[in-house]
């Protein structure tokens, strides 16, 4: 993060060109990300991104937690999608641990994966439209957010900051008439999606402000670090889930969109198809819900339930033995990548045998697709910039973490 | 739930000759692998420190075309005081390595990788910032996190999670 508002090699400008100071307060910029615009009219010469202003040491603070106590943490990284957050921190720690996690519990974590999925996507597609001017979708998108956040706090009683997943299972089973209401949302999605669609697909100034914006080819997104949503759209067939599956993706069957527009339009049609098939995900996991328990066999890690707490004394001295002193995981290192909302996001964890993880590094897509920023907007016009930021769907919390 | 794990260089050699990372890497520079381990499903290969770059081109061309992540761990007061991780993914094996460097504290200094992949710039400012690593070789290295004029390095080890440093 740079303090001062100069920029040090921008200081002898030739010519025309002048610097822009868009941000760190901006409505386009998704948070507090300030970028520093070298133009030349109303031309792109340069864009340099000061980050940091949302740093709040997340990193650091785990490393004073237990185990338990990060998953809390990792909520406020991503806002946008918290279980995918949650879900990543847990599966790196459950395999330190080698934990067996009950068919239930992973089912259920893919299923509330995806809706956070949605999640994030509704509010990229509200915003991106908004950016560029189409203000009513905004409030279509936020309409049934609403009832995914409804869906979140139904499961874990917070709307946004959910930390419903734990190391070994979920915190709780669902209540009774969960999955009825998660049916009853997916069972009209579909139209709604079509609905913005309507909207935006055929409207002529949207199309002109997205269509042939922000080029990034595939060898560019690669050697930049672009995953996710951007990567496919440049046409590299990867995707986490269906390549190197975790909590059961293997299981399910879907689609993933590529397109070769390599485009901020590709970039649109591919996240709208994902959203197609995250339905088709969340009815197959209504579908096919195993039953059994949703908490792992480990009463040295996994919290009892209330009921034997108070009627068994070794569930009691093992809740008291789990809250005060956390449960020790064994020495080593792991990485456990996942495709979440944004892209590729991975938690790499360090443990030396203690309670307390020695290190947690979260890789978040965001961070690396911000570098390619620049590449995309080079030589077009100031005014695309703010379409091209809407396209990769940044949010600054996980970028400053 | 992961496979059996294999420590130390002789091990993994015997049990995955023909990882493509194992077999790029010795037909590359036999010296240049001076320890590994696969445990967890991850495979996890040392390299000295003069050789990170070319042991990055060489990773990139045997397949593992993605810098997926990199970080340091700083394990103080032990030596060598630092660790950093490179997480290498390949989008043709679906697989993922770990390259490992060693650093004492008083060389706290690595070549930059930016030339092989562009992406590392962010992810090796961090590492500048927070841990006080320096690269070698890297376009724009300033703080990336904390304010230009802030003394320290906040994820080291010595350096208090709260009160006064």
């Amino acid at each position: 993060m740079a303090t001062a508002a100069e920029t040090p090699e921008m200081t002898n400008l030739g010519g025309q060109h002048m610097v822009l100071n868009m941000g760190p307060q901006h409505p386009a910029t998704h948070g507090v990300l300030r970028l520093v615009v070298e133009i030349d009219g109303e031309i792109i010469v340069k864009i340099r991104p000061e980050i940091g202003y949302l740093h709040t040491g997340i990193e650091k603070t785990c490393e004073a937690k237990f185990y338990q106590q990060v998953i809390p943490m990792t909520d406020r990284i991503n806002y946008l999608d918290p279980l995918s957050n949650n879900l990543c921190y847990c599966l790196a720690v459950e395999k330190l641990l080698g934990l067996e996690i009950p068919e239930r519990a992973q089912w259920i974590r893919v299923l509330l994966t995806e809706l956070s999925r949605l999640n994030s996507h509704l509010i990229w597609l509200g915003t991106h439209a908004m950016d560029i001017g189409a203000l009513t979708v905004f409030l279509y998108t936020f309409r049934e957010r609403e009832e995914i956040l409804r869906l979140f706090e139904a499961v874990a009683g917070q709307r946004m900051m959910t930390s419903y997943f734990r190391i070994g299972g979920l915190s709780m089973e669902p209540p009774l008439d969960y999955f009825d209401r998660v049916q009853a949302f997916i069972k009209t999605f579909p139209e709604k999606i079509d609905e913005y669609s309507n909207l935006l697909t055929g409207n002529p100034i949207f199309i002109n402000r997205l269509k042939g914006v922000g080029i990034l080819s595939a060898e560019d997104a690669i050697a930049l670090g672009v995953t996710g949503p951007p990567l496919r759209a440049s046409g590299v067939d990867i995707d986490l889930r269906r390549d190197m599956p975790y909590s059961s993706y293997e299981k399910f069957d879907f689609k993933v969109p590529i397109s070769h527009g390599c485009d901020t339009w590709a970039r649109y049609e591919v996240r709208l198809i994902e959203m197609r098939e995250s339905v088709k995900i969340i009815q197959q996991a209504l579908d096919g819900m195993p039953g059994g328990p949703v908490k792992a066999d480990a009463p040295k890690i996994v919290l009892p339930d209330r009921e034997k707490m108070k009627t068994q004394m070794e569930a009691l001295i093992h809740h008291f033995k789990i809250v005060t002193e956390g449960f020790a995981v064994p020495a080593g290192e792991v990485y456990q990548g996942m495709e979440c909302g944004h892209g590729q996001m991975g938690y790499y964890v360090v443990s030396d045998g203690t309670a307390k993880p020695y290190r947690v590094h979260m890789r978040y897509p965001s961070f690396a697709t911000l570098q390619a920023l620049e590449v995309m907007c080079k030589g077009r016009l100031i005014a695309d910039l703010v379409a091209v930021i809407g396209s990769i769907d940044i949010v600054l919390g996980e970028i400053d973490r | 739930m992961t496979s059996t794990a294999h420590i130390g260089r002789q091990a993994v050699l015997d049990a995955l000759p023909d990882h493509p990372a194992v077999k790029a890497i010795l037909s590359w520079n036999d010296a240049a692998l001076t320890d590994a381990r696969f445990e967890f499903g991850e495979l996890t290969l040392t390299v000295p420190r003069e050789v990170i770059r070319t042991a990055s081109e060489t990773m990139r061309q045997a397949g593992f075309n993605f810098f997926e992540d990199m970080t340091a761990v700083d394990w103080y007061p032990a030596t060598p005081r630092f660790q950093l991780s490179y997480h290498l993914l390949s989008h043709s094996f679906k697989e993922r390595i770990r390259l490992r460097v060693l650093l004492g504290e008083a060389e706290a200094a690595i070549d930059s990788i930016t030339s092989v992949w562009p992406a590392a710039n962010f992810y090796e400012r961090e590492v500048f910032d927070l841990f006080g690593i320096h690269f070698d070789g890297h376009p724009d290295l300033r703080r990336i996190m904390m304010p230009d004029d802030w003394k320290g390095h906040p994820l080291r080890k010595d350096y208090p999670v709260e009160g006064l440093r």
